[in-house]
C-alpha cells in the first residue's frame, strides 16, 4: 500500500497515474480477501473484493480513455502541463 | 507460511518496479507481475473464484489495455522532478503507514465464523445490491468510454451523409406527385427505371 501511495505522490505521467491507482487498489483487494480469510468467511471477502475490482476495472477503462484523448488533443501526458493549462 | 512471505515479498517487489520503471510498458508487465502473485495468494487463502477473476482480468483485460492504450498514446517517460520531492513522499508515505500500524496492530484475536454460505449465495442474495451496483458501474464505463473514444463530429457528419443518401433516393424513386398525402396516405407510382439500350 505504502509503495502505491508513494507512487501517487511521484508520478506525473497519466498512463503511469492508473498503473499505480492499480497497486494501490490490488492492496486493497488483498486487504479485504486476507480479513475474510481471517474471521473464517472468505466468501463474503470474495464477494466483496468482486465489487472492488469491478469499480476498478472500470476507473482504470475511464482513465486510459481520457489520457489518449487528452495526449491526441493536447500533445502530453504530463500532469504538471495539464494543470497550467487553466491559467 | 513461508510461501505466503515468499509470495508477498515477490509482489512487493513487482509492484515497486512498476512504480520505478520509467518505459510504461515495462511498468505494466511488472503490474501483470503483481496480479499473477496475488490470485496465487488469494488461491491459497481459499478464494478461488476471485483467485480466478483477478488472474483474467488483472493480469490480462487490463494489460492488454494497458498495452493498447500505450500503443495510441506513446511510450514516453517523463525524465522532469516529481511535483512532490521524493524524501518528503517518503516521508508522508512512512507516518500513513505508520498511522495504519497502530490502528491495526497488535491485530486483534477474531472469532471465527462457523459454516458460511457458498460464494454464489453470498454474491446473488447477500450481496444483492453490490452486483446492481458492479452493473451500472459496468454501464457508466461503457458510455464514459464512448464518449471519450467516439468522434461526435464524424458521426454528426457521417449521419447527414446517410439521411442525404435516403432523402436522394427518396426524391428519385417517388415523383413530386407521390409525396404524402395530408391524411399520411403515401400513393405509390411507377417508376422510371432507365432502359437498356
Amino acid at each position: 500500500m505504502g509503495i502505491g501511495l508513494y507512487g501517487l505522490l511521484i508520478t506525473r505521467n497519466l498512463i503511469k497515474l492508473v498503473i499505480v491507482l492499480q497497486v494501490l487498489v490490488k492492496m486493497a483487494l488483498l486487504a479485504l480477501v486476507a480479513a475474510g480469510y481471517a474471521t473464517g468467511q472468505v466468501n463474503l471477502g470474495q464477494s466483496l473484493a468482486v465489487t472492488v475490482l469491478v469499480a476498478d476495472t472500470v476507473v482504470a477503462v475511464i482513465g486510459l480513455a481520457l489520457a489518449v484523448q487528452v495526449r491526441q488533443r493536447l500533445g502530453t501526458l504530463d500532469v504538471t502541463q495539464l494543470s497550467e493549462l487553466r491559467k | 507460511m513461508l510461501v505466503y512471505v515468499a509470495l508477498m515479498v515477490g509482489a512487493a517487489v513487482c509492484a515497486a518496479q512498476a512504480v520505478r520503471a520509467q518505459k510504461l510498458l515495462a511498468s505494466v508487465l511488472w503490474l501483470a507481475g503483481v496480479s499473477v502473485l496475488l490470485s496465487i495468494v488469494f488461491y491459497l487463502m481459499g478464494a478461488a473464484q476471485i483467485a480466478v477473476i483477478e488472474l483474467s482480468v488483472g493480469a490480462g483485460l487490463i494489460t492488454v489495455l494497458f498495452v493498447f492504450a500505450i500503443s495510441l498514446a506513446g511510450d514516453e517517460g517523463l525524465e522532469a522532478p516529481p511535483i512532490v520531492p521524493r524524501s518528503i513522499a517518503g516521508l508522508l508515505v512512512a507516518f500513513a503507514v505508520a498511522l495504519l500500524g497502530l490502528q491495526i496492530l497488535p491485530f486483534p484475536a477474531v472469532e471465527q465464523a462457523g459454516a458460511t454460505a457458498p460464494f454464489a449465495e453470498v454474491l446473488w442474495q447477500e450481496r444483492g445490491l453490490d452486483v446492481l451496483v458492479q452493473l451500472v458501474l459496468i454501464f457508466v464505463g461503457v458510455v464514459g468510454v464512448l464518449g471519450l473514444i467516439g468522434h461526435p463530429q464524424e458521426a454528426a457528419d457521417e449521419l447527414e451523409e446517410i439521411e442525404g443518401g435516403i432523402s436522394d433516393v427518396v426524391s428519385h424513386e417517388y415523383s413530386p406527385a407521390g409525396r404524402p398525402e395530408p391524411d399520411g396516405h403515401r400513393p405509390l407510382r411507377p417508376v422510371d427505371y432507365p432502359q437498356p439500350d
